[in-house]
């Protein structure tokens, strides 16, 4: 914490607009699809899961929702955009909350799974809504409200919606049971398949949203377009502090962790440096940032 | 083998199972070389040019990359660890050895690629052991951050070889089997020596196992695991300077989500997330299994979103198999 606000007051002495209100918000903004996605994945986490699958899931539902777009009408895309997403997550959720699998290898398969799917429905080529200029849809990532643009009011909105279930309802106390000790909390009552089943459901209405927000942004839909995302996402909850162990971790944390790798790469940008020199500072923050919280836990810096 | 006929035993008391029931539990335990043998068969059957001594020498020589990766990934694995940055440092390997052989001569850019892939090998372990994170975390730092090293170094663009008999270093055959192809069998040869006849490899599961009681039995567990990271990081090396003299170029995108197909991989073979258990042979069935179906749905002229969607489904088939025959009993 204390690195990043000396990084922030280093990038702003040599990069000025780096924290003038313009900037901070085109940053919030941007991370906003990444942001959405990893307050869904942040339940999983607590869990004590993981969610690889959101990257390829992002993409097939963009794809689905401009597709649909042009079909049906924002409205109905919008609509099986969210639903789609329920059911990848339901489906995610059947394996690793009932059937028991690993959560890392069945995520990693529907990883895959999905990127077949997305071919099969888009055939290969990249959809666009044919009349973006017109479409009402173009507000969820190109509009304003009250001076700040759309995406920011959906994430943080959304933030706030999944912070209050987290913390103040029965269901976030059998999230935080479930990660944190599967064996008592299932003998005190929690239903355990029930509550990890619901998280990747989360999780897909999540990468839902985004896709939403995504698709009126790009206003179109390549087959790659999500690539990635799911370890971005996961870096950033990461960062946040929220332990991939399960049991901790608030959506605030996720929330500063996104924006945190966000204005990295903001401020390196603006410095001048080309865009992929951000992943070796994001490696170094990630690594830096783990290794701090942990010694803090433990009172001493070496394991 | 041994866990299961005790946990047959009737009461404590151990008792050889009929031999049905042995000949069901071996195959059972060796389901991923059914498995293969089931797709040989049905992809023989499906396509006539499938079974052919080229295609299959092809085969073999597109399964070697993964494979590679697969072994090293498969001794992390039985540390109960993982590592995700094996495609990137593949990567990084492949760029350097295109980048410098004009500046320092050929083998030299060899030599240092295949140090550069220990040294990512030595920072990850070496992270592991200092700091106490989880190789997830750590590796997937390096996995982002090491791809931003390769991008640095290339500068977005390919690597050409300018000598192209550099990609004739590796047309070498014996009989049908590739030169690339007898590296990737003869690692895979000495690495199941070293797990099954050397201290190292029975440490190996050991520290997997229970890594409290591997210290408490006087293993070294650290440096143990900082070795396995270092085998690993180099054997992702190696496969990228194989690919560079096969492609005889160097992209900075090379070997992206290879990491995930090495994992896939393993898993298949039955080695456990959790640690303790796997065996690199069985891991060369399940890259040789991933190999067959890809080869063999492509040569059906499938398009390749069946490829991607027949993988998912095996992978959660293999995980279902393990469970129903109860070796996935999950800690």
């Amino acid at each position: 914490m204390l690195a990043f606000a000396v990084f922030l007051l280093v990038t702003s002495l040599y990069a000025p607009t780096f924290l003038s209100p313009g900037n901070i918000l085109d940053v919030i903004r941007q991370v906003s699809i990444t942001g959405l996605i990893a307050i869904g994945v942040t339940f999983v986490v607590i869990t004590g899961r993981l969610d690889l699958s959101v990257g390829s899931m992002l993409t097939l539902l963009t794809v689905i929702m401009v597709d649909q777009h042009n079909q049906v009408g924002p409205a109905m895309a919008m609509a099986i955009t969210l639903l789609v997403g329920a059911l990848i997550g339901a489906v995610n959720g059947f394996l690793v909350g009932y059937m028991k699998l690993n959560a890392l290898i069945v995520t990693l398969a529907m990883l895959s799974f999905l990127q077949g799917v997305t071919l099969f429905y888009s055939g290969g080529s990249n959809v666009n809504v044919a009349d973006a200029q017109t479409t009402w849809f173009r507000f969820f990532g190109r509009g304003e409200l009250l001076g700040i643009p759309a995406p920011v009011w959906i994430f943080v909105g959304t933030a706030f919606i999944a912070s209050f279930f987290l913390l103040k309802t029965n269901f976030g106390r059998g999230i935080y049971a479930v990660g944190g000790n599967e064996t008592t909390s299932r003998f005190s009552g929690v239903q355990t398949q029930k509550v990890v089943f619901s998280a990747y459901v989360l999780s897909g209405l999540a990468t839902a949203l985004a896709a939403i927000i995504m698709g009126s942004r790009v206003m179109g839909a390549q087959n790659t377009i999500g690539q990635g995302y799911e370890l971005t996402v996961l870096a950033g909850i990461i960062l946040g502090g929220t332990s991939l162990m399960g049991g901790s971790g608030t959506i605030w944390r996720t929330v500063l962790g996104i924006s945190m790798l966000g204005f990295v790469q903001n401020g390196l940008l603006l410095l001048g440096y080309p865009y992929y020199v951000q992943w070796l500072v994001t490696w170094m923050v990630i690594i830096l940032a783990v290794w701090v919280d942990l010694a803090a836990k433990r009172g001493k810096v070496f394991a | 083998m041994s866990k299961t006929i005790s946990s047959a035993g009737f009461q404590g008391v151990s008792v050889q199972p009929k031999p049905l029931r042995r000949t069901f539990m071996l195959l059972a335990e060796q389901h991923i070389w059914v498995f293969l043998g089931l797709s040989l068969l049905l992809f023989s059957l499906a396509s006539p040019y499938f079974l052919t001594l080229n295609n299959m020498s092809n085969l073999l020589t597109q399964a070697a990359f993964i494979g590679l990766l697969a072994i090293g990934m498969t001794l992390v694995m039985i540390n109960g660890e993982i590592d995700l940055s094996v495609g990137a440092t593949l990567a990084l390997a492949c760029a350097l050895a295109v980048g410098l052989q004009s500046s320092i001569g050929v083998w030299p850019a060899i030599f240092v690629a295949l140090c550069s892939g220990a040294v990512m090998g030595l920072i990850n372990g070496t992270l592991l052991a200092l700091s106490g994170m989880h190789s997830f975390i750590i590796t997937l730092g390096a996995l982002i951050g090491i791809r931003g090293i390769v991008f640095i170094y290339t500068g977005e663009s390919a690597l050409m070889v300018e000598d192209f008999s550099y990609t004739e270093i590796v047309e070498v055959y014996l009989g049908p089997v590739s030169l690339t192809a007898l590296i990737f069998l003869g690692f895979a040869a000495f690495f199941q020596w070293m797990l099954t006849c050397t201290k190292h490899g029975r440490e190996a599961f050991a520290v997997g196992d229970n890594a409290k009681s591997a210290h408490e039995a006087g293993i070294r567990v650290k440096r143990h695991k900082v070795i396995n990271f270092v085998l690993c990081g180099t054997l992702a090396a190696i496969a990228g300077v194989l690919l560079s003299m096969r492609l005889g170029t160097a992209e900075p995108n090379a070997g992206k989500i290879w990491e995930l197909w090495a994992i896939i991989a393993v898993v298949l073979g039955g080695t456990r997330l959790q640690g303790g258990w796997g065996s690199v042979w069985k891991t060369v069935g399940g890259v040789l299994t991933l190999a067959v179906l890809r080869n063999g749905l492509s040569l059906l002229n499938t398009p390749n979103y069946i490829e991607l969607m027949v993988m998912g489904a095996v992978l959660v088939l293999a995980l279902v198999i393990d469970k129903v025959l109860g070796f996935g009993h999950s800690k």
